[in-house]
């Protein structure tokens, strides 16, 4: 049974396999979004920022793909191309995204000279002590 | 070619300086260099804002790629008035701080802090110039990250848990505005704002665009500091350098302000935000919660970094109460205590930086009988206060007149009277310190202080004269704030 069929017998299904990027990237940034709450760790919290933050490069590089759509091109016979500007947005932001895990892990050995320990509570911890 | 350029040259001036800071090697030329650099940009911000004035919006094709397809820096009145604010603060900080950071900065690190310094004025006033909402995302970064430095750049080591909590919610911030610019590019397939703005027209109705615009709120009040999501603020701007907390707390959240008022004005437009999605009681309840809540917590801070930081969260309840109320005289008191707030926070931390200088302490124990021994200071510091608080003949007045004069507009006479018992509160915060500095004798055994040297008075105290000066003549603040919201509410002056 091919897909067209199936779809006509579940209309639902579009919605649940016809978008599945957006179901990648949702799952993707509450994982990430859900590590940044609830772990005490600063490295966990980064990489979970991290994970966040690439569910965004996912939903703006998938946005700009087009079904059939070759790089764009230019040369006969390759009339439809996807469009490149996501792309080279997340160029940017992936550059960004890599300097603030640089500054956050610089700033996460820091926190372990001074306190010698990375984990957010025991930090609260040693500073509420007078 | 200045004239030609102006716009370009005012973002790429700092952006340029800053790594040139890092080749220098002695103190002496590194400070020089910077202040030259800074009253540079704060005299480009005033011919934009001259030229402005004269002509109406301006706008530059970066690289001379037209725009909407390429990057536009995009002035009118309101970001011309933040650009003002930047600049200027940044000037008078950069006068301010030789010596200070000289004792608060390790010698070693003393060339990244001012790179970190230009970089962070850079991003700030790339943030109020660009008109693409991409570029905005990529200018918020620079600044935000170039504060996260300058945060744990403080001699306490609790400057390094305040810098990382802030990178946090500051990467999450600015990482919901980017989705939120994702989800407008995706309907309108534009990222110029002024473009965007019409094309939105089409696609108002799409859940797309309803998410984009709950992302954009949600991240910039997030960078804003609006209650509830302050909990960054107060430990970042407590236990920075003196003049970080300074630069930051009068220019970082002010340009997020900025952007949030661009977003709901010019690209959303009034009869969306306000209309449809009847944002006045999203922001309104939040920011009276904050008001009230951050200057009663305020009064109860014994540090009074971290006072005046609370204090701010109180202040930026001001801004957006005033932009929730969404009429021109509304929208004049948010524009305007945008602009007045940077001036009073900029006098006072500057004062509490001097403070530092001389003690080495900003603990009110510390403050006791501080006003005999450094009378400037501590008046300076009054000035700001007496602002804080809306004393007639102060900048602090104008803006909580036309706040309240917006509120009693709309009908809203408990905001009003909210309003007005938040000062009361926030006369018991600065009362303290006074009491303490003027009323106590000094403690036993400390050593005497004597006033700060003349290179800290003369910017600290022209900030202070500055909030007098625009407390009494309003054309230049509270006109261009009016003229401003008029332009965003499409309502002819």
């Amino acid at each position: 049974m091919d897909f067209a069929a199936l779809v006509e017998q579940y209309p639902a299904l579009t919605e649940i396999v016809g978008r599945y990027n957006y179901w990648i990237v949702i799952v993707l940034m509450m994982t990430g979004f859900y590590i940044v709450i609830a772990r005490d760790n600063m490295v966990k919290k980064l990489i979970g920022l991290n994970i966040f933050q690439t569910s965004v490069f996912l939903l703006y590089i998938s946005m700009g793909k087009i079904r059939g759509g070759t790089p764009p091109i230019e040369a006969a016979g390759y009339e439809i191309y996807s469009n490149p500007i996501p792309s080279v947005l997340i160029l940017t932001a992936i550059v960004v995204g890599v300097a603030t895990t640089s500054v956050g892990l610089a700033l996460v050995v820091r926190i372990h000279d001074e306190y010698g320990t990375v984990e957010s509570d025991e930090v609260d911890l040693q500073d509420n002590e007078p | 070619m200045i004239q030609e350029h102006l716009l370009v040259l005012q973002v790429v001036l700092p952006l340029v300086a800053s790594p040139i800071v890092l080749l220098l090697r002695r103190r002496q030329v590194i400070t020089g260099f910077t202040l030259l650099v800074s009253w540079a940009t704060f005299a480009l911000s005033l011919m934009i804002l001259a030229r402005v004035m004269d002509e109406g919006t301006l706008s530059y094709a970066m690289g001379d790629w037209r725009p909407p397809l390429g990057i536009e820096y995009r002035v009118d009145l309101l970001n011309a008035f933040v650009l003002v604010l930047v600049s200027g603060i940044g000037a008078f900080v950069a006068w301010f701080s030789p010596r200070s950071v000289d004792l608060e900065i390790r010698h070693r690190a003393y060339g990244y802090f001012y790179a970190m310094f230009l970089l962070c004025l850079a991003g700030s006033l790339g943030i109020a110039i660009t008109g693409d909402m991409f570029n905005v995302f990529v200018f918020l970064e620079i600044s935000a990250l170039s504060s996260y430095v300058l945060i744990s750049m403080g001699k306490d080591r609790r400057a390094l848990p305040a810098a990382y909590r802030y990178l946090i919610m500051g990467t999450i911030g600015a990482t919901f505005f980017l989705i939120g610019v994702g989800l407008i590019y995706q309907m309108t397939g534009t990222l110029n704002m002024a473009d965007a703005a019409v094309r939105l027209d089409d696609v108002k109705g799409t859940r797309t665009i309803l998410a984009a615009f709950g992302f954009i709120t949600v991240g910039m009040a997030l960078k804003i500091a609006l209650f509830p999501l302050h909990l960054w603020l107060p430990n970042a701007y407590g236990y920075a350098p003196s003049v970080v907390s300074a630069f930051i707390a009068a220019t970082s959240t002010k340009v997020s302000v900025y952007v949030l008022i661009r977003f709901f004005l010019t690209v959303f437009g009034y009869d969306f935000a306000f209309g449809e999605q009847n944002l006045m009681w999203v922001l309104l309840p939040l920011a009276l919660i904050g008001i009230v809540t951050a200057s009663l917590v305020a009064v109860f801070q014994n540090d009074i970094k971290r006072m005046l930081a609370y204090s701010s969260v109180a202040q930026i309840g001001y801004m957006v109460l005033g932009i929730s109320l969404a009429s021109v005289t509304g929208l004049t008191g948010g524009i305007v205590h945008l602009f007045n707030h940077g001036l009073m926070k900029g006098a006072l931390f500057l004062a509490m930086g001097a403070i530092f200088f001389r003690v080495g302490s900003v603990h009110i124990d510390d403050l006791k009988g501080i006003g005999k021994r450094m009378p400037i200071t501590t008046a300076t510091f009054v000035v700001g206060g007496l602002g804080l608080i809306g004393v007639p003949m102060t900048v602090g007045f104008i803006s909580k007149w036309y706040l309240v004069l917006a509120a009693l507009e709309s009908g809203l006479y408990w905001v009003a009277g909210l309003i007005l018992l938040s000062s009361l509160i926030a006369v018991a915060y600065v009362w303290r310190v006074v009491e303490v500095a003027y009323f106590e004798d000094p403690p036993e055994g400390r050593e005497e202080v004597s006033e700060a040297p003349l290179a800290m008075l003369i910017p600290m105290v022209s900030l202070a004269l500055l909030t007098i000066v625009f407390g009494v003549t309003t054309d230049y603040t509270a006109g261009v704030a009016k003229a401003a919201a008029q332009m965003l509410l499409g309502i002819g002056s």
